[in-house]
């Protein structure tokens, strides 16, 4: 496999496709955005708990690529238990990790795991697979019932 | 007449550059065709030696361009069986086309009550402005069904057919599927009602003779770039008859006989639909295209494509977790599937690092993709200069594919 591939579809990229975590609607969830990438036909809603100021649980439903479906999942393990500014500022990070110039060094602070999508910014085709569970999140945690497209 | 695709892949200069370190496998023709060399060098030619606007000046640059252009219409007219040139109207491609009709002749011919009859497996191109047109005038949009192999039923589609008809619009070939629709049988039994035919093309000229008057259809709409002419030049061909009945799409110049503040009297066909200067070195691309393709000769591209779809139908069918999406008994060029466990977007990734050129999504199709319960698919699409050396590629590209996600 070639070194790109490689690097683009990480084991745990792969497993978080083949049994996503958190893909349900979480019990008492009081916020939820749709999303989705009408080019290649990915779709997500993503369902958040918000209470006490953080995201006390999330989850999503939804079919997609391995690329969405794995950051999808990742994302739900990444944001529970944070406020709303500490998901954008996570996201922020997500976001130039995955789209900036390949070689680069962009400050993506503490994003752990999320570290293995650095592969994406090889494929900017990919980008918004990447990024549709994170844009439906925010459209979610910004309140009322919305949905959200990455074209 | 004996048809040489290794002959035919030489004069598409594109084919022997790389992808990703890779040869180049082209296998999405039906979005957009490779160019030859001759349709090339005719755009480069008309800005080297004839280049001036057309229908206008009276210096022989501007003639000459004219000339080239009149030239076109001529050949494109008898390409498709066309009973005169001034038939032949151009447009940007098949959607503008039927977007002219559906405005031009939609908005004359049709109110409320009304029906436009269209088949499960359209374009968006051949929904969306039916809809369109719907939605202003009150008429309403009637969709015959496919089976489950992609096939129009016939019998439904009769069934639809009803006083209130006024337009029945279908694809001679799916993009999204490439079964082939019997157009003459729709045309009969839509004349019974006197209902006129449009037909969306763009799929089917690049694989198969096409003769409008033996088709006995009203409209014909197709691409130039889907037959490996330039971008930005496509055909409505229309009965004269119908056309000089419809009134102007666009205004402005070049539709014009006369202008006052008062009122303005319209050119005759095709000027009346040709508001505005057009893709003049466009049009004679697409006319030194449709020269190419008629040289190799259309029933020997036919012969060619329908062995080399065969073999492609067989080596898909032997991948495991492999399934065809539109397995019509009569079909053209196109490979659509869906790999078990594998979404299209990531065989379309693996595929393309292997050089290999396929499209992934709903094709501009969203309700056959309905129709069969993927939200997408792969599709790979075959023209005269692929290979089963390109389909071989694409097999060794799954097997790629599979081991990614094993």
């Amino acid at each position: 496999m070639s070194s790109e591939l490689r690097e683009l579809y990480q084991s745990v990229i792969l497993d978080h496709n083949r049994k996503p975590r958190n893909a349900r609607v979480p019990e008492g969830a009081n916020r939820r955005a749709d999303g989705d990438n009408p080019l290649c036909g990915d779709k997500i809603s993503v369902y958040v708990r918000f209470e006490d100021g953080v995201v006390a649980d999330v989850g999503f439903v939804g079919e997609g690529c391995a690329i969405s479906t794995a950051s999808a999942s990742l994302m739900t393990e990444a944001v529970k238990g944070r406020s709303a500014e500490e998901v954008e500022r996570m996201f922020e990070h997500f976001h130039a990790l995955v789209t900036s110039n390949p070689g680069s060094e962009p400050a993506v602070g503490d994003l752990g795991k999320l570290r293995v999508f650095a592969g994406v910014r090889e494929f900017p085709m990919r980008v918004k697979c990447a990024t549709l569970g994170w844009h439906t999140l925010r459209a979610a945690l910004e309140g009322s019932h919305v949905t959200v497209s990455t074209e | 007449m004996s048809f040489d695709p290794e002959r035919a892949r030489r004069d598409f200069p594109i084919l022997s550059t790389r992808a990703h370190g890779k040869p180049l496998v082209f296998l999405d023709s039906a979005a957009s065709a490779q160019k030859p060399r001759c349709v090339i060098d005719a755009v480069s030619g008309v800005y080297e030696t004839c280049y001036a606007n057309v229908e206008r000046g009276v210096y022989e640059l501007s003639l000459r361009a004219t000339e080239a252009v009149e030239s076109a219409r001529q050949r494109i007219a008898s390409f498709i069986g066309a009973g005169e040139s001034r038939e032949v109207i151009f447009v940007r491609n098949a959607t503008e086309a039927i977007n002219l009709v559906a405005w031009s002749w939609g908005r004359r011919n049709v109110g409320p009550g009304d029906e436009i009859l269209i088949t499960h497996m359209e374009h968006h191109a051949n929904i969306v402005p039916w809809q369109m047109l719907c939605e202003e005038t009150g008429a309403r949009l009637r969709v015959a069904p496919i089976d489950d192999r992609g096939q129009l039923l016939l019998e439904e589609l009769e069934k639809l057919v009803t006083p209130r008809t006024k337009l029945v619009a279908v694809a001679h070939v799916s993009n999204a599927l490439g079964t082939i629709n019997p157009i003459e049988e729709i045309v009969r039994i839509a004349r019974e009602h006197g209902v006129p035919v449009l037909v969306d093309g763009a799929q089917a000229v690049p694989h198969q003779r096409v003769d409008v008057a033996a088709l006995g259809c009203d409209f014909y709409a197709f691409s130039g770039h889907k037959l490996f002419g330039p971008s930005g030049v496509g055909v409505l061909w229309g009965r004269a008859e119908l056309l000089e009945a419809m009134p102007p799409f666009l205004g402005g110049g070049a539709m014009i006989l006369s202008v006052t503040f008062e009122k303005t009297t319209y050119q005759g066909i095709p000027h009346k639909f040709e508001a505005g200067t057009p893709d003049i070195a466009g049009i004679v691309g697409l006319g030194a295209a449709i020269d190419y393709v008629t040289g190799l000769g259309l029933d020997a591209i036919t012969a060619y494509e329908r062995e080399l779809l065969a073999y492609g139908t067989q080596a898909l069918s032997d991948v495991p977790g492999l399934r065809l999406i539109g397995t019509a008994e009569r079909k053209a060029s196109v490979l659509s599937f869906v790999l078990d466990g594998v979404h299209p977007h990531d065989i379309g990734t693996i595929l393309d690092l292997e050089g290999v050129a396929v499209r992934t999504g709903h094709h501009c199709a969203q309700p056959v993709m309905d129709r069969f319960g993927v939200p997408a698919t792969a599709r790979a699409s075959i023209a005269l200069y692929n290979t089963r050396a390109d389909v071989d590629a694409l097999v060794a590209g799954l097997a790629k594919v599979r081991e990614v996600f094993a």
